[in-house]
């Protein structure tokens, strides 16, 4: 078992590593190259970069100088965490790890396509987690919205309680073969009857009857999370305290996801504090 | 007040005949956000003796469940006099729930 998982290898999430580290954690990353930093073509504003430096470079540099300082690095791309009380398991499509401790630093990726739709259905046929909603789904049509790894492993927590699922992209291009019916078209509307969803209207004017959607777009986020694990969450932000901490006792939120300043200095600053409080709590949970 | 559990049962005499506003958390024993939400409807129900506070398990009670629509857990449903004035889907802050009394 590991002491801490961070999720994600962005400034926030490397930052949190490198003093959990430092102070004696065995810590792992998991990561997927997949960072806002990589799209900085060049950054002018961070200290002490004579002559700025690319987002690629610094980004890289930060995994170099995890792995040199001794932190586990593996990029798989996490789909799920589960468990509680500092026993936590964090799954990735091939494996599955333990940690007493996580810090998610996943980036501010926005888990709910603007369809016409979603909202008016949430709770009544929409629902953003396979695991605790699938029970309501028995031998029901199914459609997972979506066009990765996350929207295969939702599909596989609801292929042995649905009758039929069908994968969505909604105009993206499905990421790999996934033995699942996939229908690539745009939607342009979720419809329903009775006040629940009944059916997807696509923009070739073709439609699927279903009795439920789940979403589960692009890689897994900490939006993602927070709705599978029961993380507060207002106006689409995780709420943390000073600590980096969420409602859930050893589960930190930090970067971007946190909301604020989308800045590399705010990432690594909350990364160190949530290193911190995660050194904090598994020291005094041993 | 003591936090209570509903169920097929009792609903209609402890929710739809109270003679006080009702929180109802729908939940499951295997559900993640169910128990964070848990004890924030515990709190609700320790800090307020002008509400009736429960819950109920859909495992136990589907029909329940079916009747009220719930697709999602935690679902809470705000009753008065009978009638679902408001419901909330996903983990639900305390200030959300107590704002629609």
């Amino acid at each position: 078992m590991y002491d801490l998982i961070v999720i994600g290898g962005g400034p926030a999430g490397i930052s949190a590593a490198i003093y959990a580290k430092r102070a004696n954690l065995n810590v792992l990353v998991l990561y997927t190259m997949e960072s806002q930093l990589l799209k900085a073509h060049k950054i002018d504003n961070y200290y002490g970069f004579v002559n700025g430096i690319s987002g690629q470079e610094l980004y890289n540099n930060g995994i170099g100088q995890a792995q040199n300082l001794g932190v586990h690095l593996v990029n798989e791309e996490v789909t799920d965490i589960a468990g509680g009380d500092g026993e936590f398991v964090v799954k990735t499509f091939t494996n599955e790890y333990q940690a007493k401790s996580v810090v998610i630093a996943t980036g501010n990726k926005k888990i709910k396509p603007d369809i016409k739709g979603i909202d008016e259905y949430e709770g009544r046929g929409i629902s953003y987690c396979a695991i605790c909603d699938g029970f309501f789904y028995r031998n029901k049509k199914i459609a997972v919205i979506g066009n990765g790894r996350y929207a295969i492993s939702e599909a596989n927590d609801l292929k042995n309680i649905a009758a039929e699922i069908t994968i969505l992209t909604n105009g993206e291009k499905m990421a790999e073969d996934s033995g699942y019916i996939v229908k690539t078209a745009k939607i342009s509307e979720i419809s329903g009857d009775d006040g629940r969803v009944s059916k997807v209207i696509f923009e070739d004017n073709t439609e699927l009857p279903v009795d439920g959607i789940f979403i589960a777009i692009g890689q897994a986020g900490g939006g993602d999370f927070a709705k599978k694990l029961g993380i507060l969450m207002e106006n689409g932000n995780i709420q943390t305290d000073e600590n980096m901490e969420t409602n859930i006792k050893g589960i930190y939120v930090c970067g971007n996801l946190a909301g604020g300043l989308l800045q590399v200095n705010k990432a690594a600053y909350e990364g160190a504090v949530a290193g911190l409080a995660a050194v904090k709590y598994v020291k005094s949970s041993k | 007040m003591d936090i209570r559990e509903f169920t097929q049962d009792n609903f209609e005499n402890e929710v739809l005949k109270a003679d006080k506003p009702v929180i109802v958390d729908f939940f499951a024993t295997w559900c993640g956000p169910c128990k964070m939400q848990s004890p924030i409807i515990d709190e609700i129900a320790g800090e307020r003796s002008d509400l009736i506070v429960g819950k109920v398990d859909v495992d136990e009670n589907q029909d329940l469940a079916v009747k009220y629509g719930v697709m999602s857990i935690p679902t809470i449903l705000v009753l008065k006099n009978g009638e679902v004035k408001k419901t909330f889907t996903g983990l639900t802050s305390k200030e959300d729930i107590l704002g629609a009394i």
